[in-house]
């Protein structure tokens, strides 16, 4: 193996290590706030597999929208809350063993068809920047998904005000 | 290239450890005298009441939701402005009819308040 | 002016071929030897960078001080050292060797972990700069987005400082502090757009090139009216962004003490204080590099130029910080929402029909 390949195994690992251990901590923290940070390292470390999958845009999107705005607005939902802002809340409720359960059963569901899709290989790497290419299918390819994510955007905004607004 | 982001890595490392020194350095080197008084929060010299820990305004969270909306929107730009000069007119007006939809919903926000603080 | 010029490049180079030489002698495999060569230099670079930041930044602060008192017809710092100079680095010794007070029913871990937050943005920021001619650490291609999405990355880091000291004022500061960089991002990404547009690219040095030439005529500030506009917009709303004295609501004073910072002490503080400076530093770098045509300029070497345009920014910043009041907080957000929004919108406009109506009549 080439040495970059090899960066991009280590990387790819190291990504996935972030992901999972931000995961972990979003589920077992006793408190609201530490679960959001759990949940913020592991969008980190998603956009981290996108760098390494050489998306750069979609990883930069994934930071600038998740880690940067979502992230905000879990916050800020949790300071909407009532009793959450207490420190010990058990971390489990009595749903915990469905929950496991059907995580379980997608996890194997997922890996099942991981396993078994007859993956292509890309032969040739898409040579240079790809930002061009992306902004060209978006404008002719799929324009008409592009002008209804604008009406998509426009009717959360309607949502949002009214939510506000009650 | 990923290999590109191999000293943005380094960057992240090193600096980490730059800040994990110096608070370590500074729990070293500095007192470690605590008192009532003062590890309790600081309200202007008033014996503090009632938890700091309390829910928030809905403005804020409004705010949030607003900034995610626009956030979204303003990425569709980029790709964009990067191929402005060879899209021409066919994509300014791709761009202009989801600029005028993004338009309508700031309006909207505008004159329903959403922009008002207090 | 050729030698000054390229003198950190061929600094860089030298290193690198010398460490080649030195390798070249224990016999390593190729491929092996030419990674630990790329690695050490990355570490070598990075390390450089840091210093610089951190260079940068005493002065900055010496000079923030130094500039208060003149406006307003004081002395400032001149005990320590030949004009003060050495003020920094007593704060620094001074900082480090304070009590760190952790208050009652403060998240620990919280507490701990915002101010290294906090100053992440900043260094990740410097690291795609060109400082000069060919002195750009890593050249992305997203550059222009990756400076966006990476100072997106500070409100955490103050939303968990003022969480995490169990302090009302903190909360408060925190909260207000996240609302106003948040509401100040969105001009803030607006008004880079019709640069992307004019040049067709978002990678840094590419904007860098697109201005050279015509004796900074062609800086983006020049092209009237969209890049002043958009000049102007990224001023204020990166003042807005960093927190400094027209827009510090976050850190009133008089209202609500220091805001997210109220409970910190120590290194922890000094943590936040230099993370201030640094981003102060970096959007001035930043608007440098966008807007006032980088390292771009005649006979000065390339990196003399990106500084002094970044310092005549810092002194514009520090000028308007000490002679203009306070804003309220509503006004602070209408002037984001209601003013920088729509002028930012309408310049997309402007440069996206002025563009081909000029390509057209061939200018």
């Amino acid at each position: 193996m080439s040495t970059p390949l090899v960066l991009t195994y280590v990387g790819f690992f190291v990504m996935a290590a972030i992901t999972l251990g931000g995961a972990l901590m979003a589920v077992s923290a006793r408190n609201l706030i530490r679960a959001a940070l759990g949940l913020i390292i592991a969008l980190i470390g998603i956009a981290g597999i996108y760098f390494v999958l050489e998306a750069e845009f979609v990883a930069v999107v994934q930071i600038l929208v998740y880690v940067g705005a979502i992230s905000i607005l879990i916050l800020f939902a949790v300071m909407l809350t009532r009793g959450l802002m207490k420190r010990d809340l058990p971390a489990q409720n009595a749903q915990w063993i469905a929950a496991a359960f059907i995580s379980l059963a997608m996890f194997a569901a997922l890996l099942y068809v991981a396993l078994s899709t007859n993956w292509r290989a890309v032969e040739t790497q898409v040579a240079g920047d790809l930002i061009p290419k992306l902004g060209t299918e978006l404008m002719t390819t799929y324009l008409l998904p592009f002008e209804a994510v604008s009406l998509l955007l426009l009717a959360a905004l309607v949502g949002a005000i009214v939510i506000a607004r009650e | 290239m990923p290999v590109d982001y191999l000293p943005i890595l380094v960057m992240i490392a090193i600096v980490t450890a730059f800040a994990v020194i110096a608070l370590t350095l500074s729990a070293m080197t500095g007192p470690r005298r605590p008192n009532p008084t003062k590890l309790s929060p600081y309200e202007s010299g008033m014996p503090p009441f009632g938890s700091a820990r309390r829910r928030f305004s809905i403005k804020y969270y409004l705010t949030a939701v607003l900034f995610i909306l626009f956030d979204i929107e303003i990425i569709f730009f980029y790709p964009w402005a990067v191929l402005f000069r060879d899209l021409g007119w066919f994509g300014l007006s791709a761009m202009g009819t989801f600029m005028l939809v993004l338009l309508i919903g700031y309006v909207y926000v505008w004159r329903k308040g959403g922009f008002e603080w207090d | 002016m050729d030698f000054f010029d390229n003198i950190f490049t061929n600094i860089y180079a030298w290193l690198a071929f010398w460490l080649h030489e030195l390798l070249m002698g224990w016999n390593l495999p190729k491929d092996v030897e030419s990674a630990l060569v790329s690695a050490i230099m990355i570490i070598l670079v990075i390390i450089v960078i840091i210093l610089w930041m951190v260079l940068m930044v005493l002065i900055l602060i010496w000079l923030e001080r130094k500039n208060a008192a003149r406006i307003q017809d004081r002395v400032g710092p001149n005990r320590v050292g030949p004009w003060g100079l050495l003020q920094p680095v007593a704060d620094t010794i001074k900082m480090l060797i304070k009590e760190d007070i952790l208050p009652e029913n403060a998240d620990r871990f919280v507490h701990t972990i915002a101010p290294m937050i906090v100053m992440m943005p900043p260094v990740l920021m410097f690291a795609v700069i060109p400082w000069g001619k060919g002195m750009v650490p890593v050249d992305l291609n997203i550059g222009v987005l990756w400076i966006i999405a990476v100072a997106s990355i500070g409100t955490i880091g103050v939303f968990l400082g003022g969480y995490g000291s169990n302090n009302k004022y903190s909360l408060l500061g925190g909260m207000r502090a996240v609302a106003q960089m948040v509401s100040y991002e969105i001009p803030q990404v607006l008004t880079i757009v019709p640069i992307v547009l004019m040049v067709g690219s978002m990678s840094l040095v590419k904007i860098n090139e697109a201005q050279s030439g015509w004796f900074g005529m062609q800086w983006f500030v020049f092209a009237f009216p969209v890049g002043t506009i958009a000049f102007v917009v990224y001023y204020l709303s990166a003042l807005a962004e960093v927190g400094r004295t027209p827009f510090d609501i976050p850190e009133g004073e008089s209202e609500i003490v220091a805001g997210y910072m109220t409970e910190y002490s120590g290194m922890k503080w000094a943590l936040f204080y230099l993370a201030e400076y640094f981003n102060f530093f970096i959007v001035c770098v930043i608007g440098a590099t966008l807007f006032l045509g980088g390292w771009n300029g005649p006979i000065l070497p390339g990196y003399v130029w990106l500084v002094a345009k970044t310092y005549a920014l810092v002194l514009l910043g520090m000028w308007i910080r000490m002679t203009w009041p306070r804003f309220r907080v509503d006004q602070l957000m209408n002037f984001a929402w209601k003013v920088l929004v729509p002028i930012a919108l309408v310049n997309i406009v402007l440069a996206g029909v002025a563009l081909p109506i000029f390509k057209m009549i061939g200018f």
